[in-house]
């Protein structure tokens, strides 16, 4: 039989499907949300079953100054992307440098947390199920930070190498999606360890 | 995406080294070659994890049998477990969705064929790494090789102090590494399946293998992690001291049940969707009809991705939940068979009044109607449950998910080989080899797991070693263990089928079957590019209105 691949019929006028990046972001966050969800769920059970001390209300303070610097990070990540989008370069390197700065911000201020809490308040992983719980959690929070820093830089790198233009606009929304999703996960991860948990 | 070709490669004349080839598909990031690479893979844990099956047999065959010890039953009822589930029967069908998926919705490629390679290596790595423990499982501490704490490692079973050394530290690191792979695939068919349909595939037109994968992908985004985040909780209770199922310091072991039964029972579903869905495509072919009931189908699909997500506790009765979960998990649990049995009249309606033909393929896929419906009904007599407090643990568990998964999803995957073997390879298999391939399986299949589950009513557990001589339990167990030998030979007339045939069959052509969806419009094996112009479909069977310009679907639909 021969090749049958002769179109019987006209292509319709408009074939217009999802960009596959977006999509593919999509799909990587509702993997990701279920993660995080399972080590929600273990946190929210566990609360107040520690056997031993220190517990929650001792020794946590609320990170109001980085949280505050993470969540606007959210703005200007979304600011960037739509400098870039009107091949406004250099306000786009100048927001994407203060996202990559406030994400830095944050990131320092959960190690300065842990620092305080391993050393002058003897919490660690091993302590109890506050502990086990608490550094698991927050933790893969931060490591999601990091990834996203990682990504950032990057970006950050070839745009002041000049290689970041209106047609990667694309794919630094992608990224800033992700952005947008590490930050969602922090207003839960919030509530769940410094409101709820105390 | 670009309907031009620019560069198409012309085959070579001189047969290349084989460096060259083992290089090209190791780097290779074709869908189709990687496909296949993920089958071969299935096909040799396949090999292994039967021959672990086959010791589990053999050591059941009569009452205090001592071929193996209790510590390498153990670990045989571990690898058998967690080989077929994850590094068998997952591989082999995201191989063929790889293969499928692309060539069934006129794409070119997946929508990442980087990611998609690095999700295959990802996976052979878990592989790797679970296999590797029968030599570096021994740590530090002379102490176990190889995982044995079943596949399921209850806790407190997996935590160090139960299982020191490091062989459930890969049997953990296994199923993350694993993990990761089957949520990039997963990803991948989803943007594969939503961004590069070809101009006129509207998901309504979609093949239902397309669509029952797309389903199945997104039921592992939100199935597999949980086991991805509870294996993490494993690892850091195991290697930083953590407490997350430490009883003694507070910490729960049904958690651990929770979290791995919310990734167990999805699981089943995300192996039996695609078995359902080589059927979606098997059935109509050979009763020379198309499908009953499409957009049923596709509903009864998703209706059963939602509800499988509810159902996880049924596993969990014995623990002693309340009544209220009890109620809750025991009407999922019945619910969930009415989609599925939409989908079994839906392809019982499509073989009435067909002109049915009774190829290979089509054999193997009565077979799976049949067993898939017997499976279904064991399962729906243990939702109810007091009937399951009385059956749970034993082998009537056992023998009613190995009918699930062999007499239902293995049956539908043989039948999967033998209709894209043609494709694949570009010859057709030995017809006769395959019938004596069925009906040897079948005699086996039956053997084996009808009678496993009479001892299961009698009250033998699993899981255990030997047992006493009761009345009756030697002679079943024979049986049994008889019938998985016949299973076996006919799984090695079937490798001797495929292998064979791929040197002596016929030359198959592009459409043996006189099918009517897009991989069969070229060649086979199709080209590196698939399509040398991408194609415009204007019904659910594009090559059905290609063969019959007189009476096309696109008429009807």
């Amino acid at each position: 039989m021969s090749a049958l691949t002769i179109p019987i019929t006209q292509a319709p006028r408009a074939w217009d499907l999802p960009d596959r990046g977006k999509v593919a972001m999509a799909a990587l966050i509702i993997a990701e949300a279920a993660i995080f969800t399972i080590f929600v769920v273990a946190y929210l059970f566990y609360i107040g079953k520690s056997l031993t001390g220190p517990t929650p209300r001792e020794v946590l303070e609320t990170p109001v100054f980085y949280t505050i610097c993470l969540l606007s990070s959210s703005v200007t990540v979304h600011m960037a992307g739509s400098f870039l989008k009107r091949g406004k370069q250099a306000a786009f390197l100048q927001l994407w440098l203060l996202t990559f700065v406030l994400g830095g911000l944050f990131l320092f201020g959960t190690g300065q947390e842990w620092h305080r809490l391993i050393y002058e308040k003897g919490l660690t992983i091993s302590t109890n199920l506050f502990g086990t719980t608490y550094y698991s959690l927050v933790g893969l929070h931060a490591f999601h930070v990091t990834a996203g820093l990682i990504m950032l830089l990057i970006v950050l790198i070839f745009g002041l190498a000049g290689r970041v233009g209106r047609d990667q606009a694309g794919r630094v929304e992608v990224l800033s999606l992700y952005w947008h999703f590490v930050d969602a996960v922090w207003v839960v991860v919030f509530t769940v360890v410094y409101i709820v948990g105390r | 995406m670009s309907t031009n070709v620019s560069a198409i490669e012309t085959p070579q004349s001189a047969a290349p080294a084989w460096t060259e080839t083992l290089h090209e598909w190791v780097t290779t990031v074709d869908h189709k070659r990687l496909g296949i690479l993920y089958i071969l893979y299935g096909l040799g844990f396949l090999v292994m994890a039967g021959i672990e099956a086959l010791i589990i047999r053999i050591q059941l065959m009569h009452a205090h049998s001592s071929f193996v010890s209790p510590q390498v039953f153990n670990r045989m009822f571990t690898m058998h477990g967690t080989t077929m589930i994850f590094f068998v029967v997952m591989p082999i069908l995201f191989g063929f969705a790889n293969y499928l998926v692309p060539l069934m919705i006129g794409a070119r490629d997946m929508a990442f064929p980087r990611l998609n390679a690095f999700s295959f290596w990802l996976t052979a790595l878990g592989g790797l790494l679970l296999y590797f423990s029968f030599l570096g499982g021994n740590g530090l501490y002379g102490a176990g090789n190889a995982p044995d704490v079943g596949w399921w490692a209850y806790a407190p079973l997996g935590a160090k102090a139960f299982s020191p050394g490091h062989s459930t530290g890969y049997w953990t690191i296994a199923l993350l590494v694993s993990g990761f792979g089957s949520v990039g695939t997963a990803i991948n068919i989803i943007a594969t399946v939503l961004c590069m349909r070809c101009p006129g595939m509207h998901l309504g037109r979609m093949p239902l293998l397309a669509w029952l994968n797309f389903v199945m992908s997104g039921m592992v985004l939100i199935a597999i992690t949980p086991l991805t985040a509870a294996q993490m909780m494993l690892l850091v209770d195991r290697y930083l001291g953590g407490h997350f199922f430490d009883t003694q310091a507070g910490g729960s072991a049904t958690l651990w049940m929770h979290f791995f039964w919310i990734f167990g029972h999805p699981e089943v579903y995300i192996l039996v969707i695609p078995a359902f869905a080589f059927m979606s495509e098997i059935i109509p072919v050979f009763s020379r009809k198309p499908i009953f009931g499409y957009p049923v189908m596709v509903g009864a699909t998703v209706g059963i991705g939602f509800i499988s997500m509810s159902v996880w506790a049924h596993h969990m009765f014995t623990v002693g939940m309340n009544s209220y979960a009890n109620s809750f998990f025991a009407i999922t649990t019945m619910a969930v068979g009415v989609p599925t049995g939409i989908k079994i009249f839906n392809w019982l309606g499509t073989m009435w009044g067909g002109r049915i033909q009774f190829k290979t393929p089509m054999l193997f896929s009565i077979g799976f109607l049949f067993q898939f419906l017997i499976a279904g009904l064991t399962g729906i007599i243990q939702s109810s449950v007091p009937v399951d407090w009385q059956l749970s643990l034993s082998y009537f568990v056992v023998a009613h998910f190995h009918y699930v998964i062999v007499g239902g999803i293995l049956f539908a995957v043989f039948a999967a080989f033998y209709y894209w073997y043609p494709k694949f390879t570009g010859r057709m298999f030995s017809e006769r080899l395959g019938k004596w391939h069925f009906w040897l399986f079948v005699i086996g299949f039956h053997m084996t797991f009808d009678v496993m589950h009479v001892p299961g009513i009698l009250g033998m557990p699993r899981r255990i070693y030997t047992y006493e001589p009761r009345p009756g339990w030697e002679t079943l167990n024979l049986i049994v263990t008889i019938g998985a030998f016949i299973q076996a030979a006919a799984i090695l007339l079937f490798v001797y089928n495929l292998v064979v045939s791929y040197w002596k069959g016929a030359k198959a052509g592009n459409d043996p079957w006189d099918a009517w969806t897009l991989e069969w419009s070229v060649s086979s094996p199709p080209p590196a590019y698939n399509f040398a112009t991408i194609p415009v479909v204007a019904s659910r069977r594009p090559l059905w209105d290609q063969k019959h310009p007189e009476d096309p679907d696109s008429r009807y639909e």
